[in-house]
């Protein structure tokens, strides 16, 4: 395995090469593509160094009717904020699921997973599990099947504890704050799900600090700022620019300080492929140990819109900071977040929360009857 | 790791070789591969059936050309299907005649509207254009502040108040005209195609503004939702393009060719990186070899000028080639490599590497281990390893922390490395110009290999020593280089 990096290098070397020379070989003799518009892009001078964040970030809180004090409504269940999108598929799986169970029943399923993101492999594997299951039992008719599907997904998905932990001392630290960290790509609703998160801990009695540790996006900041505003918690932020690190360490002591149960530290929006920031995010994880805190949840921020790319992400950043659970974000919009389930049957990592909207109280904890249920209503 | 839709194909067509026509059989196994591949990729589902039934019409029937095998033939159908239908027609931007030109930002929460709002301003000023850039959102906290740090960046002034988003979206143009701006840019805030009230907000916001171009944004991460969320888009605004983002990451961007077919609109720039400047016109060529996962080549060389000192990089690829390639060599091309992002997703984007060279999974943890190796060398034994005995190999062993075997297997790997490149090398000129080589090895010789003056001669003769056909896709001229792959299989 290690000498085939050996071969990999040479292999690059050689392509790189060749490429600049074929490149600089063409550009000198031939003509370029014609570009696609017809103001081509000078990339060539970087503006002082200054970089910013890919993404706009994460949906935001609502206005008026969520601010703190007036009357609070209850958390929306999934399936109440499900039901409008996904009216349209009902009545596509009524006419396909009646009858003798042919090949076109197993194509609509597929379609139907697919359609969700739950990804060809891992809707494979359960359509395989389901076709055992009918010819153990003798099943003939095809209206049983959605039934089937939904068990054989919500076995898949059931028997984790999705509460969050405060325990330092079973994660192998001392008496001290417990550290919750956020990670995930860029725009797909960490800091959002921190002021959800902050509010609802605090509700629940527990004292909880922000840490600002995305240093790098221009006023992510600010943005957490008016969510610790609006839950009335604690706030530790550094300059921009400024080593996350540092200001989860800093959020760590102060937390210590105050005798505070829980750090919500926020990170940067980052790709799963930037090694440098995924090395960087591992030091944040270490960094936050190194004080008084402990670290007790990594929660990994998926967007529900995302495809098979999420995978990916799930993989990478299980491997650079040991993702303890999965929050899937804007669960309320068209998107299915079928992603959730092959990250789960890949990894084993389970989902903890979902976030159903805008307003200060829509996150609640994954629910794997709803959320199953709600594919194939 | 993804396989690529040439391996895939491979097995089908290897059992129809010999035959002059692709049969509707043939081509209904092909199909299969071909729907599954675009579904991995995020295509969505009806826009894939679509795709599927457009190449069937034209594979079905073709006559096998003798310079490709029909792997390879269908690879190009399909290749061809998919840049059409991401590219088609050209987006050009004009100016309107009395300026201000309007540009309105649509998107969902998290697709990067604010970020491109940013990058775009770039890209108007580097047109010599003077824009204003709105903040139309005031719904996330902070997204306004966001914004007026975008703007003061690129030196782009921007306009925005604390009252009502279609409001200051109005005001704002009666602003640029007062101050001369020439071109408006309007962020507005995410908005879920569900949501009806926000919806209508921004049909609101585009009727008090009349743009000229209403761009959706969207991620490349996004999955079979992407369609519905243009569809809805289109219909709430007449959009004039599309903006795709986060193009640097691994996603394979299906989503792009999903809103392309369903708004039948321009994906007008491509985002691709976290600087301001990374921003693009698109290129439907790089997309559609990337959905297939077939490599990204493009890419792959933009980055490797990017990381590479060309004189050096070309050098090291020559010495490579006529064998007098040194370890020391071999450490400053890790380095520069290593600059490329994860080793694992460069082997992803190179065309034509066997499906073993791809499976590998390698670690960037494992360059580190080489270097360690490698630098516990002396520089004698860096250029001339073959004076590494027992008591070196312990000793360098030692030194890196590894086992004497770890060393001699680095060693052994090594030798048939260089011996590989070498008949690589004698691929490449056979059908070149093979004198040439001579020449070099010859050269090569004088010294162990250091950086010198050859580099200059192999720049001068161009690419006549660089196995070409090992950089068409793969193999598309027919019989390919030789195979990488038992060096492989031994990783």
């Amino acid at each position: 395995m290690l000498f085939a990096t050996v071969i990999a290098i040479a292999a690059l070397v050689i392509v790189g090469a060749s490429f600049i020379v074929l490149r600089r070989d063409r550009d000198a003799g031939l003509t370029v593509d014609p570009p696609h518009l017809t103001n081509v892009v000078d990339i060539s001078d970087v503006i002082d160094g200054q970089t910013v964040d890919d993404v706009g970030d994460p949906p935001s809180a609502a206005e008026v009717d969520d601010v703190p004090g007036t009357a609070e409504p209850s958390p929306p269940s999934v399936r109440e904020r499900l039901a409008g999108a996904r009216a349209s598929l009902t009545g596509f799986f009524g006419s396909i699921f009646s009858g003798g169970i042919d090949r076109n029943t197993w194509d609509a399923l597929e379609e139907a997973l697919i359609r969700a993101d739950v990804g060809v492999a891992t809707s494979t594997s359960i359509m395989e599990a389901v076709k055992s299951k009918v010819e153990a039992d003798g099943i003939d008719d095809a209206a049983d099947i959605p039934a089937l599907v939904q068990a054989e997904m919500v076995d898949r998905l059931a028997g984790f504890d999705r509460s969050l932990s405060t325990d330092v001392v079973a994660a192998g630290g001392d008496e001290g704050p417990a550290v919750w960290l956020f990670v995930g790509v860029n725009g797909v609703g960490k800091t959002t799900t921190i002021g959800k998160l902050a509010k609802r801990e605090t509700d629940s009695g527990r004292k909880i600090v922000m840490a600002a540790g995305d240093t790098f996006r221009a006023a992510a900041a600010e943005q957490l700022a008016m969510w610790a505003e609006r839950c009335a918690v604690h706030l530790v932020r550094g300059a921009d620019g400024a080593d996350p690190s540092s200001v989860v360490f800093d959020a760590v002591e102060a937390a210590a300080a105050r005798d505070a149960d829980i750090v919500l530290a926020d990170t940067a929006g980052r790709l799963q492929t930037k090694t440098n920031l995924m090395e960087e995010l591992s030091k944040v994880r270490r960094v936050a140990e190194k004080g008084a805190g402990t670290v007790t949840e990594t929660l990994l921020v998926i967007d529900a819109t995302t495809g098979q790319n999420g995978l990916s992400q799930a993989k990478q950043f299980a491997e650079a900071v040991d993702v303890t659970g999965v929050v899937l974000t804007k669960l309320d919009g068209s998107a299915k977040g079928g992603i959730v389930v092959a990250i789960h049957d890949e990894l084993g990592v389970p989902v903890k929360l979902v976030g159903l909207g805008e307003g200060i109280n829509d996150l609640v904890e994954f629910d794997e009857t709803e959320f199953v249920g709600a594919l194939f209503e | 790791m993804f396989e690529t839709l040439s391996d895939r194909f491979d097995g089908i067509f290897s059992r129809i070789r010999g035959r002059g026509k692709l049969t509707e059989d043939d081509v209904d196994d092909v199909l299969r591969e071909i729907r599954l591949a675009l579904l991995e990729a995020d295509v969505n589902l009806d826009v894939a059936k679509n795709l599927v039934g457009r190449i069937r019409e034209r594979a079905v029937g073709e006559e096998l050309s003798r310079a490709l095998n029909p792997a390879q033939q269908v690879v190009k159908i399909v290749l061809e299907e998919l840049t059409t239908s991401l590219g088609g027609e050209a987006m050009k931007i004009t100016y309107a005649s009395k300026p201000p030109t309007v540009v309105l930002m649509a998107g969902l929460q998290g697709a990067g509207k604010t970020t491109t709002t940013g990058k775009l301003a770039q890209w108007f000023r580097r047109q010599g254009r003077n824009p204003l850039l709105v903040g139309a959102d005031l719904q996330r906290p902070a997204a306004v502040e966001q914004l007026r740090t975008l703007g003061a960046q690129v030196g782009v002034p921007v306009f925005s108040e604390p009252t009502d988003p279609v409001d200051v979206a109005g005001r704002a143009i009666a602003e640029a005209t007062r101050t001369g701006r020439d071109v408006v840019i309007v962020d507005t805030a995410g908005r879920l195609a569900i949501d009806e009230e926000l919806m209508d907000q921004l049909h609101r916001i585009s009727d008090a503004v009349t743009p000229d171009y209403t761009f959706l944004v969207i991620d490349a991460m996004t999955g079979q939702d992407a369609v519905n969320t243009a569809r809805a888009f289109n219909e709430t605004l007449e959009l004039d393009g599309v903006i795709i983002t986060k193009l640097d990451g691994d996603a394979r961007g299906g989503a792009a060719l999903s809103v392309k077919e369903v708004v039948g609109k321009p994906i007008a720039f491509a985002s691709n990186g976290e600087k301001l400047d990374e921003f693009e016109t698109f290129h439907p060529d790089r997309l559609a070899s990337r959905i297939l996962g077939m490599g990204d080549v493009e890419t792959l060389i933009e980055k490797a000028e990017e990381a590479f000192e060309k004189e050096e990089a070309e050098e090291a690829a020559a010495r490579l080639l006529d064998g007098t390639f040194t370890l020391e060599d071999f450490l400053e091309q890790m380095q520069q490599i290593k600059k490329m992002g994860p080793i694992g997703n460069l082997m992803g984007m190179m065309p034509g590497l066997p499906k073993e060279a791809r499976d590998v999974e390698i670690d960037d943890r494992h360059i580190a281990r080489l270097e360690g190796i490698i630098r516990s060398m002396t520089p004698e034994e860096r250029i001339n390893p073959e004076i590494i005995d027992g008591s070196r190999r312990t000793r360098i062993a030692t030194g890196s922390g590894m086992q004497p075997t770890d060393v001699k297997q680095l060693l052994d790997q090594f030798g048939q490395m260089r011996k590989m490149m070498k008949q690589f090398a004698g691929f490449g000129s056979k059908k070149q110009n093979s004198s040439n080589r001579k020449g070099k090895a010859k050269k090569g010789k004088q010294k162990g290999g250091r950086r010198k003056a050859q580099g200059g001669r192999v720049t001068e003769r161009g690419p006549a020593k660089i196995p070409k056909d090992a950089l068409t896709l793969p193999g598309l001229e027919g019989d390919g280089p030789p195979d990488l792959s038992d060096l492989f299989g031994r990783g």
